[in-house]
């Protein structure tokens, strides 16, 4: 199931309640005495992301390839779940994605690994470009249709090197492809990722709290509250000393 | 169409903490200060408050309080033979901008270096013999003593309020400090900070094997203080957003907590941001500086007279000031002569993860950016090299400063890079680990150097600084000796496994290794092998002064802001003294 993506999901269920309009009206009553329906796949907080930068073909195997890095398990949601696909369209079609603080004058050349990504392309280009050559690969069928293992044997050609894909090294995709996911898996919830923080409680980290003060010397204190977002904090709960003045 | 503008005393370029410390010295002597800054104007409050400092993608990934790569970056490459490519975006290091400089991102690790590292060659001569090293490493002595910067290292320490204990006070080794510490006159401003788990497990060990851990010394307060110039700091809360990130609460010694609240009020002395500095100016005979020309945010460029001009930039744009001006003789690698650009160096960073159990539970994210413990028994000239076939060495610390989980996130050897298994490590080891850090020093190579690159402009038109870099054997052959000595501290600490990452080369722009950037223009006695004097005044140039750790002849074993710190009030003071009383040479050449 893990190899399915959320689209797939969402376009399978559209379906069934077409044909079962009925029935699913009445799923409320039945989730009280039915454990199974009680958890139904996906949940339903997860409606379809509005995508501003992936076309529908791009998205779709963003969202298999996501979830392919950082798949859901008995640990934890993985990307998809959380939010990532949403976060690469999010800083693929920003400031980001259009090449913020890359310095992009010329001649361009290809150097050595020391000095690092010499590409004319922009994030978003060098996306656009990668999946246009992906999708292209796959005019057979989709790569989000194939088994998690030829998935995962796809994405590792990627990674090894060697493939053009349109002028874009599929090494150089596929770090920044991996890069992009962890970072949008892991990142503030108001990217976009890391949604109802489910990274965080994965591994245990706070988030944004201010202060530990009281806590750093008891030391291997299990912190047991929920972590918080930079949104969570609208309510008052902000870290200034109102006591300190700025000057003298 | 060029403004030029009404003549002052001193025009200072770079408003960092060089920059505010020196413009507040000189201001309050009397004399008219003009502050220009490349970057924006910003402060504690308004800008640095929480929520919003509390991001890791904004400051850690995206670096918002960087240089930006778009206008000014450095081109780059690992020997003479290839050819330089700007790095594109700051992965290896990463100069600040805007006012209070790279300070503001700091962690607040605040170390002397010790007497032994400001007369390196000759102590290493003594010690081991002319023919210890190869002729092609460049090391030489400062030119200043540790004693005559020991009372400006004690100064800037107490402007900060640096938290820590004494190991050596007048000689006197004191328990619970660093007792390889040269000595000073006095204990730190604030007693040491709270320590973290890693720091306590690090302690426990190192002790067992008759090594001499100390605190970390903090410029993050462990208590409320106010320091001699009357500004008040708050204590640090550990809230693990140090280093790229700036403070919200009052509690890191930054220019905005420490000196521009005085400076600013002084009339002598004018702020001006949004200014790039495009070259000093010279007079016609080429002896004398006439001030700095300028282009504002808006593109007018002015002319900004002066009788003195002071570069407090970061080091590898202080160089780059010189070069693009024309003053001092640009280095040539292949002939050896030359200065501006010589002796750039870095600093040899390694580290050792040690994974335990899941019933230690460290909590990483508890940390302020120096709450940790370390050793110094393998830094500097602390341990015999006669055997080793190096110099220098590393300080050893469990000196993590932070759980920001898209950086951090360690995994043991051999985990896959994607996928369930990564996954499932980093949800296993995240809290349950301790990282060492081991900061090693750095000698500079004939071939490693900064010039002028021929081909990549910045935003103005300007050539980009080009950086030749590889890291010497003599520091690759430290980092795997000091990294084995702390992969024995692991062991004795109990962890399940223990992997050590000794520093190997090639050099990359590729990863983040430290923003302790050295050398370029260099201090010394000898105007054939430095670009200053023991004053940091220009040997060609006498009324431009150049300040800041581009005049390191080499890198030591420690983080180098106190130092820089210590040299700003040395040459402040010669300046009010010697100087401005009566201009001319410091030293004659």
């Amino acid at each position: 199931m893990s190899n399915l993506s959320r689209r797939s999901f969402v376009k399978s269920i559209g379906a069934t309640s077409l044909a079962t309009a009925a029935p699913l009206a009445a799923a409320p009553l039945l989730a009280a005495a039915d454990p199974a329906v009680s958890q139904p796949h996906p949940p339903a907080a997860h409606e379809e992301p509005l995508y501003l930068f992936f076309n529908a073909e791009e998205a779709d195997f963003i969202e298999a390839a996501c979830e392919r890095l950082i798949p859901g398990d008995d640990v934890g949601p993985g990307a998809f779940q959380a939010g990532v696909p949403n976060y690469l369209d999010k800083q693929l079609g920003g400031a980001w994605g259009s090449g913020e603080r890359l310095y992009r004058s010329g001649p361009w050349q290809q150097g050595t690994p020391s000095q690092g990504y010499q590409l004319p392309f922009t994030p978003g280009e060098l996306f656009h470009t990668a999946l246009r050559a992906i999708h292209a690969e796959f005019k057979d069928g989709a790569f989000k249709d194939l088994p998690a293992e030829q998935q995962d044997t796809y994405l590792k050609s990627l990674e090894a090197g060697g493939k053009d894909l349109d002028g874009v090294p599929s090494a150089v995709f596929f770090q920044m492809l991996l890069q992009m996911t962890v970072e949008g898996f892991f990142s503030d919830p108001v990217y976009g990722g890391n949604k109802d923080m489910v990274a965080w409680k994965m591994i245990g980290f706070p988030g944004a709290y201010a202060s530990y003060y009281d806590l750093v010397d008891k030391h291997g204190v299990k912190l047991e509250r929920e972590p918080m977002s930079l949104a969570s904090d609208r309510h008052g709960m902000i870290h200034v000393h109102p006591n300190i003045p700025a000057s003298l | 169409m060029v403004q030029r503008l009404k003549e002052v005393d001193v025009v200072i370029i770079g408003v960092g903490m060089v920059g505010s410390i020196v413009a507040k010295e000189l201001a309050a002597a009397g004399y008219k200060v003009v502050g220009l800054e490349r970057g924006q104007p910003r402060f504690t409050v308004p800008d640095f408050q929480g929520p919003a400092v509390h991001d890791e993608l904004r400051f850690d990934i995206r670096k918002a309080l960087m240089q930006d790569n778009t206008r000014e970056t450095v081109t780059f490459r690992n020997h003479g033979s290839e050819t330089a490519l700007p790095v594109r975006r700051w992965e290896s290091f990463l100069p600040g901008t805007g006012l209070g400089g790279s300070h503001v991102h700091w962690n607040g690790q605040t170390y002397r270096f010790q007497a032994n590292d400001f007369e390196l060659a000759s102590k290493t001569r003594a010690r081991y013999g002319a023919k210890f090293l190869s002729p092609e490493v460049t090391i030489q002595d400062w030119g200043v003593t540790y004693a005559d910067l020991e009372p400006h290292y004690d100064r800037f320490e107490y402007l900060l309020g640096t938290s820590g204990k004494a190991g050596n006070l007048r000689g006197k080794i004191q328990p619970g400090g660093d007792p390889f510490e040269s000595p000073r006159s006095r204990d730190y401003p604030t007693p040491p900070m709270k320590e973290h788990y890693q720091g306590a497990l690090f302690r426990k060990a190192a002790t067992e094997l008759g090594l001499h851990p100390f605190p970390q010394p903090s410029s993050n307060l462990s208590q409320p203080y106010t320091n001699p110039e009357g500004v008040k700091l708050n204590a640090c809360v550990f809230c693990g957003f140090c280093e790229r990130y700036a403070c919200e609460h009052y509690a890191k010694a930054v220019p905005q907590t420490i000196i521009l609240p005085v400076l600013l009020k002084n009339p002598n002395f004018e702020l001006r941001t949004g200014c790039q500095v495009q070259r000093i100016n010279l007079d016609s005979t080429k002896t004398k500086a006439t001030g700095v020309t300028y282009i504002d945010t808006a593109g007018r460029e002015f002319e900004q007279p002066a009788s003195l001009v002071i570069t407090a930039s970061f080091a590898l744009n202080n160089v780059r000031m010189l070069l693009l001006s024309g003053i001092g003789k640009p280095y040539d690698p292949a002939t050896g002569k030359g200065v501006v650009g010589r002796n750039y160096a870095y600093q040899t960073m390694s580290s050792v993860a040690s994974f335990f159990d899941e019933d230690v539970i460290i909590n990483p994210f508890m940390a302020s950016g120096a709450s940790g413990t370390l050793i110094n028994d393998f830094a500097g000239d602390n341990f015999d090299h006669a055997k080793l076939g190096f110099i220098g060495g590393a300080f050893v610390g469990a000196v993590n400063t932070n759980g920001r989980p898209i950086q951090y996130h360690p995994v043991p050897p051999g985990t896959p890079a994607w996928g369930r298994g990564w996954k499932q490590a980093v949800a296993k080891h995240y809290n349950h680990t301790v990282m060492f850090s081991i900061h090693g020093s750095s000698v500079p190579q004939r071939q490693n150097h900064l010039d002028l690159d021929p081909t990549y402009k910045d935003a103005w038109g300007q050539p980009l600084l080009r950086m030749t870099f590889d890291f010497p054997q003599n520091d690759l052959k430290m980092a795997e000796y000091v990294t084995a000595r702390a992969v024995e501290i692991g062991k004795a600490m109990g962890a399940k496994q223990v992997a050590g990452n000794p520093r190997k080369g090639p050099y990359t722009v590729t990863q983040y290794q430290t923003t302790h950037n050295t050398g370029g223009t260099v201090m010394g006695d000898d105007p054939a092998t430095s670009v200053v004097n023991r004053y940091l005044q220009s040997w060609d140039i006498p009324n431009v002064f150049v300040i800041g750790a581009s005049a390191f002849p080499q890198n030591a074993s420690w983080n180098p802001t106190n130092t820089i710190g210590a040299l700003t009030y040395w040459a402040t003071s010669a300046l009010k003294n010697q100087y401005l009383k009566n201009p001319g040479r410091l030293v004659s050449a």
